[in-house]
């Protein structure tokens, strides 16, 4: 018997928000009948607000648990707010889930962030992002075959829970987890993941007050500005005080309402990955 | 008011008959000493360990007592056997099982492959029967040891034991033949010599001895090494003094099931049917997963599909009934039921598999009570389902 929490308890005993919105702003969907489980959500979305969200779920108690907090989740929040949410939030607002059925929890961001990925992508000015979703896509590669799990998945897993073994990621994307074949590149991904952690760490205590200026002012003139030139944007640098670095976007980019999107998925992203994991990047107008 | 327990959970494990308990307490506080001891003390004790091994033997109809062995469990029984027939057969290097296999025994077997030898796993078709022309041919000189179960665990199905001793024989008659009964003691009649089988074992807690005793059948022309070292107790096969007490309840257990399996087959098969009729009736998404295949009267495996097995087990469990499910969620593993992939039961049920089991405690209210609700739960899980186009499909197909 697992030890579900009382609050897992009520939510599949009495789960909120189950069905279909017809005419749904966006749907988003994770997992598959063959491997188990699978979720459906529906939103409905007005000026930025998720006004309504429903779901359907196959799946075991703790998965229906984590598709019906879900939608009390969400329901009234920004699209901003509920970009946020990630698995962990999901599994905290539900008192914990066993470590087995943490990938339950995973299914409900996956299927969260499908549903805003399909929103976004049919807002025509934010091709930035969309390319952005392309490239990465095409870059995937399945690492579980079993499961379908991609290495992207799996980043992502160990990036927002900090998980150190493949064990852990079993039991978060259920990667690994039957016939086992692909552990040994699970545990390939885990040490790239911390070694390449280690060598930001590293470097950026390295760095030196002027290195950083000269550092994030190459990365946003080499790798940024030209990503959003393709766009008909562009990016400049104003000024940097400690960890917040100031920006201003120009053309298409500035007034485009997903330009907050754009500055926090893909340039902060960017310059926390390549120089500084505390970078907070600062739009000027 | 206190829910009532409905427990239908038998291939689990089941509760200790009142009998064979009250049989067993002498044996903790009075009787205490140890079998092999020289005084006049131990003979009670000495003389409960031959009773209970004398109940066995007519239990299986065996010839001697000489060939019974107790143990702690279905487990230590078949590593005993499969460990004690290989180590005297050193040469031998080759081994044929089911895909069906307990755990128990599939593990064991993984593990030797590690260590050299080549193990042929036996397929079964989409009802769960052996496919015994496969085994027939997998049979060769250097076949050490054919292993089957008697009936899975998971299905209730029953393996041809006898046809497959025939096959053996017939083959290699060399070859030992390892027979995992735990199924089906206290279920059907096993007469280990119309079998025709050199090794076989049971446990205890599943025919209301209690958990921590089991036994095993050793027939006088298969010699085995102890896989516990010590003393000189069970001849030298099993070292460790024996568990007097729970070797006793298993005796009873024994001599109880042997004058109840006539019970099991009319009265516990009439109370499965009941209940398979009722679940297949009633809700038009359940499909017997075993089909026409024979099996033991008190196991009944029903898919259901387009929802998840761990949900209806929660639900069942809210109302106090138990059941079981071959989904993944419920396994701590990630897959589903290796038994129900191996019969390739349809992706859209194997998840929504239940196993219920029955015994000689489960009365016609505990199955009309369970007729009444399940239709209920399952049409609460159905109504989450993302597939509601194939439900509906369904539906309509089973009303034409």
């Amino acid at each position: 018997m697992w030890d579900y929490s009382e609050k897992v308890m009520d939510h599949y005993r009495n789960p909120r928000n189950v069905g279909k919105i017809d005419d749904a702003d966006a749907i988003g969907v994770a997992g598959s009948l063959t491997c188990g489980d699978q979720l459906k959500i529906y939103l409905k979305i007005k000026d930025g607000i998720v006004t309504d969200a429903k779901f359907q779920t196959f799946g075991c108690g703790s998965a229906v648990a984590s598709s019906s907090i879900l939608t009390e989740m969400i329901i009234g929040k920004s699209i901003d707010d509920v970009r946020k949410i990630t698995n962990k939030d999901i599994a905290d607002q539900l008192g914990g889930l066993p470590p087995e059925k943490m990938h339950c929890s995973v299914m409900g961001y996956e299927a969260l962030e499908d549903a805003l990925k399909g929103y976004v992508d049919k807002d025509e000015l934010d091709e930035a992002m969309d390319e952005l979703h392309g490239k990465t896509e095409k870059q995937d590669k399945i690492v579980c075959t079993c499961f379908g799990v991609t290495e992207n998945q799996i980043w992502e897993a160990l990036k927002i829970n900090g998980l150190k073994t493949v064990e852990e990621v079993t039991n978060y994307t259920k990667a690994g987890g039957a016939c086992g074949k692909c552990k040994g590149l699970i545990q390939d991904i885990i040490d790239t993941y911390y070694h390449k952690e280690k060598k930001i760490e590293e470097e950026k205590s390295t760095l030196s007050p002027a290195q950083k200026i000269l550092k994030i002012n190459s990365i946003i003139e080499n790798q940024i500005s030209p990503e959003l030139q393709k766009d008909g944007g562009d990016i400049t640098l104003t000024d940097i005080d400690g960890d917040k670095v100031y920006v201003r976007l120009r053309g298409r980019c500035s007034g485009c309402k997903n330009s907050n999107l754009t500055l926090k998925s893909f340039v902060e992203t960017t310059l926390r990955e390549t120089v500084d994991k505390n970078i907070e990047v600062v739009e000027v107008n | 008011m206190e829910k009532k327990l409905i427990y239908l959970d038998n291939n689990a494990t089941t509760r200790v008959d009142d009998n064979v308990y009250e049989a067993m307490l002498p044996y903790f506080k009075d009787e205490y000493a140890n079998p092999s001891s020289m005084y006049q003390f131990a003979t009670r004790a000495s003389h409960a360990l031959n009773d209970a091994r004398e109940q066995v033997r007519a239990f299986f109809n065996a010839k001697s007592e000489k060939e019974i062995l107790f143990t702690s469990c279905g487990s230590e029984s078949a590593n005993t056997a499969i460990r004690g027939v290989l180590n005297m057969n050193k040469n031998k290097k080759h081994i044929i099982t089911t895909k069906v296999e307990h755990p128990c025994v599939l593990n064991l077997y993984q593990t030797l492959e590690k260590q050299g030898y080549k193990v042929d796993y036996i397929g079964v078709n989409s009802v769960g029967e052996l496919d015994l022309e496969q085994l027939s041919e997998a049979i060769n000189d250097d076949t050490a040891l054919v292993s089957v179960m008697y009936a899975n665990n998971e299905t209730g199905v029953i393996n041809p034991i006898e046809k497959i001793s025939e096959i053996i024989k017939r083959k290699n008659p060399n070859t030992k033949f390892f027979v995992d009964a735990v199924q089906v003691a206290g279920k059907i009649p096993i007469d280990v010599q119309a079998l025709g089988v050199d090794l076989l074992g049971i446990s205890g807690h599943k025919f209301h001895a209690p958990k921590g005793v089991g036994a095993l059948y050793v027939n006088s022309k298969t010699i085995i090494t102890p896989l516990i070292i010590g003393g000189h107790q069970e001849r030298g096969k099993r070292a460790g003094t024996e568990n007097v007490p729970y070797i006793v309840g298993l005796g009873k257990a024994c001599d109880i099931a042997q004058h109840f399996l006539k019970y099991e087959a009319t009265e516990v098969k009439r109370l499965r049917d009941k209940l398979e009729n009722g679940i297949l009736k009633n809700i038009y998404n359940a499909r017997l997963n075993t089909g026409l295949a024979n099996r033991v009267p008190n196991t009944t495996n029903i898919g259901f599909e387009y929802i998840e097995g761990e949900l209806i087990l929660l639900h069942l469990s809210d109302l106090g009934i138990c059941a079981s499910s071959g989904s993944a969620c419920t396994s701590g593993s990630l897959e589903p039921s290796h038994v129900l992939r191996a019969m390739n039961v349809p992706f859209t049920a194997i998840h929504g598999s239940i196993r219920f089991s029955l015994s000689k405690y489960t009365t016609d209210s505990d199955i009309d009570y369970v007729n009444s609700v399940l239709p209920g739960i399952i049409d609460k899980i159905r109504n989450l389902s993302p597939y509601q186009d194939e439900l509906a499909e369904l539906k309509r197909r089973k009303a034409c």
